[in-house]
C-alpha cells in the first residue's frame, strides 16, 4: 500500500474566524507521504486552526487543502485524528470505540482488525472494559488505535500527549514511532513540547502568531531511533528553540541549559 | 429503588472469583432494602398494637390489619383488579402519548434551533399553566369520559419528557460530536450512532419524572368523575366514610408507581451500564 500515496498540499490556507480573528495567513507547505511534520508555535498561532482545516473539521477561509489532488472540504477516510483529549465514547467498549470507524466492514473483518490494533498498542486485554476504567495513557493510546485502524494516509495529532506525564509522554512517543513504522502514514503532529517535535519529526514548522503563519521550516534528519541523550539531538533541539524565540521576537537564550534542566525542554 | 434494582443483576462470574467482595455485595444486596422497610414497619406494629391495646379506635385510621383484610376483601371480589386496570390503562395511554409528543417535540427543538426559537417560548409560556387548569377545557372540548383523563395525563407527561429531550441534546459534548464528524458520520448516522446514546441516560430520567407526573394527574383526572379506577376507591372511600378503602387505594397506587418505575429502570439498566456517575459508586459495572 505504500507504492503510490498521496501528498498533502496546503496551498494559500486562510482562516478567519466569524470574530475577525486571522488565525492562518496564506500557509503554504506541501507534506511528503509517510513525513512525520512538526507544528510548534506560541499559545493562538493558529497551530490547531491549521489541524482542523487539514481534517475538513473546519473549512478554510481562502486557499486550498489537498491530498492527491482531492479538496477537502470535509472530513476524508484517508485522513485521520487524535485530538489532545482521548474523546473515547463513553457508551462503547475499547474495543467497540477502536472499531468505532470500520462500521462498513463485515463484524468478523472489524473484530480482527480491532483486535489486532489492540495487541500493537498493548492493551489487547483491555478490549471489553468501559473507557471510564482506563488510565490517561491508556485511553489516549486506545485513541491512536482508533484513529490508525481505517489505516489512514493521513494522521493528524493535536497536542496528543500534552495531559501525559513526562514518562508516558516518552513511552507514546516511541510507540507512535513503531505504529508509524508499520505503514508509513503521514503524521501533522502539533506540539508544545520541542523534545517532542524533535524525537518524531522529519521537519518542523515554526508558526507565529497575529496572523498566524509559518515562520520558519527546520529539517531534522537525524537517524531513527534518535538518541535522546546525544549531542546531534541536543543541537537540533537547540535550533528549533532558537527558531521559537525568534519567531515571539525574543532574545536568544542560551538553550544549553536544557540539557540539564528537563524541565525548560518543555517548551509553553 | 433504582438501587435495589441496579444492584440485583450481579454476574455469576464475578461473584465467584471475588468471594470476599461478593459476601459483602450480597450482604448490602438485602440489607439496603431491609434497612428501608424498617421504619414503616415499626410504625404499622406501632399502630397495630395500640389499636388492639384500645389506646384508640382506629376509625379515621385503620390499623394495618383492617387494610389488609380491605385489600383482600377488594382483591377476591375483583373490584380491585377493575378499578387498577382502569387506571393503568389511563396512565399509560396518557405516558405513551405525552412521551411521543414530548421526545419529537424535545428532538426537534433540541437538534435545530430554528425550530427551538420557533417553539420554545410557546412551550414553556403553556408549562407555567398549572396542568390541572385546563380540566375545565378540555372536558368541554373532549367530553368528561375517557379523552379529557387522557389528555390532562399526557400533558402532565409532555413536559418533563421535552424538557429533558431538549436538554440532553442540548448538552452533548460538542467534542464527542466531532469524534462522530471526523468518522463523517452526518444525518441520521450521526444521531444514531453518537446523539442517541449520549441523550440516554438523561432520557431515562425524563421518563421516570414523566412517568411520576402520569399517576399524578390520572388521581386529578379520577377526581373528576369517574365510575371505576383507582382514583374513583379514594373518592368512594371518602364519600362513604371507608378510610380502610383509601389506604388500601392509596397503597396500590404506590405499589404500581414503583412497579412501572422499576420496570424503566429495568429496561434501561443494561444499556447504562457505562455510566461514569458518582451515584454508580459500588453497583457493579
Ligand atoms: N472557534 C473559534 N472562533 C474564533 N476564534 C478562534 C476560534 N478558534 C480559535 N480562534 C482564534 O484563532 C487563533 C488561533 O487559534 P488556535 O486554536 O489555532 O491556536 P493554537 O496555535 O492551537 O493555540 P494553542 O497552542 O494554545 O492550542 C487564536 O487567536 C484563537 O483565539
Ligand atoms: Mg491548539
Amino acid at each position: 500500500m505504500s507504492e503510490q500515496r498521496d501528498m498533502l498540499v496546503l496551498d494559500h490556507v486562510s482562516k478567519v474566524y466569524p470574530n475577525g480573528v486571522h488565525a492562518l495567513e496564506t500557509v503554504s507547505v506541501t507534506v511528503k507521504p509517510g513525513e512525520i511534520l512538526a507544528i510548534v508555535g506560541g499559545s493562538g498561532c493558529g497551530k490547531s486552526t491549521l489541524l482542523r482545516a487539514v481534517s475538513g473539521l473546519d473549512v478554510a477561509s481562502s486557499g486550498d487543502v489537498t491530498l492527491g489532488g482531492v479538496t477537502i472540504h470535509a472530513p476524508h477516510e484517508k485522513i485521520g485524528i487524535v485530538f489532545q483529549e482521548p474523546r473515547l465514547l463513553p457508551w462503547l467498549t475499547v474495543a467497540d470505540n477502536v472499531g468505532f470507524g470500520l462500521e462498513d466492514l463485515s463484524s468478523a473483518e472489524r473484530e480482527t482488525r480491532v483486535r489486532a490494533a489492540l495487541a500493537r498498542v498493548g492493551l489487547a486485554d483491555k478490549a471489553s472494559v468501559w473507557p471510564r476504567e482506563l488510565s490517561g495513557g491508556q485511553a489516549q493510546r486506545v485513541a491512536l488505535a482508533r484513529a490508525l485502524v481505517p489505516r489512514p494516509e493521513v494522521l493528524l495529532l493535536d497536542e496528543p500527549f500534552s495531559a501525559l506525564d513526562a514518562f508516558t509522554r516518552a513511552d507514546l512517543q516511541d510507540h507512535l514511532l513503531d505504529l508509524w513504522a508499520d505503514s508509513r502514514p503521514t503524521l501533522l503532529l502539533v506540539t508544545h513540547d520541542v523534545d517532542e517535535a524533535v524525537v518524531l519529526a522529519d521537519r518542523v514548522l515554526v508558526m507565529r502568531p497575529r496572523p498566524g503563519r509559518i515562520f520558519e521550516a527546520i529539517d531534522c534528519d537525524l537517524p531513527r531511533p534518535r538518541d535522546r541523550q546525544s549531542a546531534a539531538f541536543d543541537f537540533a533541539k537547540r535550533r528549533v528553540l532558537a527558531a521559537l524565540d525568534r519567531s515571539l521576537d525574543r532574545k536568544s537564550q542560551d538553550h544549553a541549559e536544557t540539557k540539564a534542566d528537563p524541565g525548560a525542554a518543555m517548551w509553553w | 429503588m433504582s438501587f435495589a434494582l441496579m444492584t440485583g443483576v450481579t454476574s455469576d462470574s464475578e461473584t465467584t472469583a471475588r468471594p470476599q467482595v461478593a459476601r459483602t455485595r450480597r450482604f448490602g444486596r438485602w440489607s439496603r432494602p431491609l434497612l428501608g422497610l424498617l421504619v414503616p414497619l415499626v410504625l404499622a406494629v406501632g399502630w397495630e398494637l395500640a389499636v388492639r391495646a384500645g389506646f384508640s379506635n382506629g376509625r379515621l385510621m385503620p390499623p394495618p390489619s383492617v387494610i389488609l383484610q380491605t385489600l383482600y376483601d377488594l382483591a377476591q371480589s375483583g373490584e380491585l383488579w377493575r378499578h387498577s386496570v382502569a387506571t393503568v390503562l389511563r396512565v399509560a395511554v396518557g405516558f405513551g402519548i405525552g412521551v411521543v409528543a414530548g421526545t419529537l417535540l424535545g428532538a426537534l427543538a433540541g437538534y435545530s434551533a430554528l425550530t427551538r426559537r420557533l417553539l420554545d417560548p410557546t412551550l414553556q409560556a403553556l408549562r407555567a399553566i398549572p396542568s390541572i387548569a385546563w380540566v375545565p377545557l378540555f372536558i368541554l372540548w373532549l367530553g368528561i369520559f375517557e379523552a379529557s383523563k387522557v389528555t390532562l395525563i399526557a400533558v402532565g407527561v409532555f413536559f418533563p419528557v421535552y424538557l429533558g429531550v431538549m436538554g440532553a441534546i442540548m448538552s452533548v459534548d460538542r467534542k464527542i460530536v466531532e469524534v462522530g464528524r471526523a468518522f463523517r458520520l452526518s444525518g441520521f448516522a450521526l444521531v444514531r450512532r453518537i446523539l442517541l446514546p449520549a441523550v440516554l441516560p438523561s432520557y431515562i430520567v425524563a421518563l421516570r419524572s414523566g412517568l411520576g407526573l402520569g399517576w399524578m394527574f390520572v388521581v386529578a383526572a379520577e377526581f373528576l368523575g369517574a365510575s371505576e379506577g383507582l382514583g374513583y376507591l379514594l373518592i368512594d372511600g371518602q364519600q362513604l366514610g371507608k378510610p380502610a378503602q383509601i389506604v388500601a387505594a392509596i397503597i396500590t397506587f404506590a405499589i404500581l408507581g414503583k412497579i412501572a418505575d422499576g420496570l424503566i429502570v429495568a429496561t434501561a439498566t443494561p444499556f447504562l451500564r457505562w455510566e461514569d456517575r458518582f451515584g454508580a459508586r459500588g453497583e457493579p459495572a
